[in-house]
């Protein structure tokens, strides 16, 4: 199979050591603790965890759109854009205001789709003025260009009937249809990343896949880089070429896809599979990771998976592990990866099951 | 499965809205099926095919159009009597989707749980009271000292698993579950099925599930029904559903499944399934029987074509 090619040079995004906090009225929440992670040109990246793991507050930043009580603490951003004249400038987006990052990156170079594809279109607005607002934002072209382009864009995601839809308002189409536009607004600019959070949620089944596969699609045809967010293990599946599992703020596992799926290290990552029920086992029960996820208003001490950890050894309850490097680009936060860990094997259930995958997709 | 007692019977059940002179919605139009006691019947659909507002009308939220609904030897279609209305209230209960939305957040824990208890009159003293809402909290995993809290100090696992409580205090004997874990984590979702499984062994609580989610249906349902557009399309027990589907429909949702297998997931293509390019119209359509358990809505060409 074909495997991303990471290649230095085309890194579009770095983020090194991210901490942000949040300020509340019951004490500071420490959202994201240390993150860090790259995007390449033409790459797509999936962040999953769940819901209070920071997965959404990290691209909120990318944006500019952090909540007024958000903080960020240190740590550095870099957006590496090649301009249309060929040169390449950097943007350090934690020293920018985040005004600053919303007029010069938001729309142009960084373009975000949300999880609601009703709250985030505007109900008094047809769609074809919808997609042509960000054009004519960014770029001193005629109505007439815009509008052009707006349609080709309607087409382009899959629309059938691009011109009545054009004139249409977002009630008139059903949700699919309106995640189709909104990716369109998002696409109409060009830009370099593009982030969807969530974006097949709120949809059926049968309409996430064809959604998926028009993502990909377009993907492939501009070369732009993806950062999925999302906690559905199938679509991860489906559209990534590198994974990062976060919990309470870290990422504790990161890898191209077939390392975390076929190889999973971390004995989180572990119960995030076993929890994903596949139709093609027969077990009669689901395996769940026990407990809930910490409360980041205080302070993590140690690993802070340890207490919903059956494999938790002493030291997780002290110290936070560091990453461990375990081969090819995949990496632990786990001190089961230390040399001087006991080797502690994953569960006989996921071990069956990661076996008969492979089996299926012919690799050893 | 056949010598078990019918809990719910359910024959040419239809829901209509009337959305103006000129335009009637048929939300649920003709369906039925059964429901035996202490089993899991799992009703799947996409969003706007009638799995909600089935629900819905069973438990009398709404007033159904026309068929009969029989819950028990109890008749609770059309007007009901008040022997029947507080029968049927008091043993068919409903946990909704979204937990925070479906409880009070001015009650604590507490007396939301023993509302219906109060309502009913089914405890004499305090003390009674005080004991069931105690036990039943053990049941689905929470401390007796959080039952003085109020709903937003709980995370979304455990407001489902009060959700969960609420109805269980009743000691009903139908639970219709409306996509009750569609809003949880994935971590958490596998609580709540766990924990609604551990429940119906020992309780023997019978479960309609609602859900879109074919592969957590997988886990908990005995018996599958496949709706869309208002009609049940194919019905079958679990592993007939899934082993071998008849109708393009159900191939198409159980096609949408994603499978967590990266090499094979990025190679693989979802059967598409357009009721109108295939030309199929549900009215038409009549049951056919593959088993004694395994129906498909069709008619008798379709029904040819879709087995060969």
């Amino acid at each position: 199979m074909a495997k991303f090619k990471r290649d230095k040079h085309e890194r579009v995004l770095t983020i090194r050591d991210l901490n942000i906090s949040f300020k509340t009225n019951y004490g500071t929440v420490k959202a994201i603790r240390g993150v860090r992670l790259d995007l390449f040109q033409g790459e797509t990246i999936a962040i999953v965890g769940e819901s209070g793991s920071g997965k959404s507050v990290t691209v909120k930043t990318l944006m500019g759109i952090l909540d007024s009580n958000g903080v960020i603490d240190s740590g550095s951003i870099i957006y590496t854009a090649k301009e249309k004249d060929g040169s390449v400038v950097e943007y350090d987006l934690v020293k920018m205001s985040q005004k600053d990052i919303r007029y010069k990156l938001c729309g142009k170079h960084i373009a975000m789709v949300f999880q609601d594809p009703m709250t985030s279109l505007d109900p008094t607005m047809t769609i074809g003025k919808q997609i042509m607002e960000p054009i004519l934002e960014h770029e001193s072209v005629s109505k007439k260009e815009a509008a052009e382009r707006a349609l080709q864009l309607i087409d382009e995601v899959g629309i059938t009937d691009p011109e009545k839809t054009f004139k249409q308002y977002p009630h008139e189409l059903s949700g699919g249809m309106r995640q189709r536009v909104v990716i369109a607004i998002a696409l109409a600019c060009d830009p370099d990343i593009l982030i969807c959070d969530e974006p097949t949620t709120a949809l059926d089944v049968t309409i996430q896949a064809k959604i998926l596969e028009k993502i990909k699609e377009i993907q492939m045809k501009k070369n732009i880089s993806v950062i999925y967010i999302t906690h559905d293990l199938g679509v991860v599946a489906k559209v990534a070429d590198y994974v990062a599992v976060m919990y309470a703020g870290r990422i504790i596992e990161k890898g191209n896809i077939n390392e975390v799926f076929y190889d999973p290290r971390h004995p989180y990552t572990w119960g995030l599979l076993s929890s994903m029920p596949d139709i093609d086992t027969n077990s009669k029960r689901l395996f769940a990771i026990p407990g809930s996820p910490p409360n980041l208003m205080e302070e993590v001490k140690g690993d802070a998976f340890a207490p919903r950890n059956p494999y938790a050894l002493n030291i997780d309850y002290r110290e936070e592990p560091p990453m461990y490097d375990v081969g090819g680009q995949h990496r632990v936060a786990s001190w089961l990866c230390d040399p001087k860990a006991p080797k502690v094997d994953m569960p006989e259930e996921l071990k069956e099951r990661i076996d008969k995958m492979k089996k299926e997709a012919n690799i050893q | 499965m056949s010598e078990k007692k019918v809990l719910l019977h359910v024959e040419n059940l239809k829901q209509h809205f009337k959305v103006s002179r000129r335009f009637t919605t048929k939300a649920v139009d003709g369906i039925s099926f059964d429901i035996h006691e202490g089993e899991t019947y799992g009703l799947v659909g996409e969003s706007g095919s009638g799995k909600s507002t089935t629900g819905r009308s069973i438990i009398r939220l709404y007033e159904p159009t026309d068929g009969t609904i029989i819950f028990d030897g109890h008749d609770i279609s059309g007007k009901l009597s008040p022997e029947d209305e507080r029968y049927l209230r008091t043993n068919m209960q409903m946990i909704f989707q979204d937990p925070m939305a479906c409880l009070n957040p001015r009650k604590k824990v507490k007396e939301i749980i023993a509302e219906g208890l109060e309502i009913h009159h089914i405890c004499h003293t305090q003390a009674e009271l005080d004991e069931k809402v105690n036990d039943v909290l053990d049941r689905v995993g929470l401390s007796r000292e959080q039952a003085t809290r109020f709903p937003h100090q709980f995370s979304g696992g455990q407001r489902q698993r009060v959700g969960i409580a609420r109805a269980l205090v009743m000691n009903p004997k139908l639970v219709i579950a409306d996509e009750c874990i569609s809003a949880l984590d994935v971590s958490i979702q596998a609580q709540v099925v766990n924990l609604m499984k551990d429940i119906q062994d020992e309780m023997g609580t019978t479960y309609l599930f609602i859900a879109h989610d074919l592969s957590m249906v997988k886990y908990i349902s005995d018996r599958i029904g496949v709706m869309h557009l208002g009609h049940i399309v194919e019905t079958g027990t679990t592993d007939e559903i899934f082993q071998n589907p008849i109708h393009p429909y159900t191939k198409s949702l159980l096609s949408a499944i994603p499978h967590p297998n990266p090499v094979v997931e990025k190679n693989r293509q979802a059967i598409t399934y357009n009721k109108d390019e295939e030309g199929v119209i549900y009215e038409n359509g009549h049951e056919h029987a593959l088993s004694e358990t395994h129906k498909v809505l069709a008619t008798d060409e379709e029904f040819e074509k879709w087995m060969a």
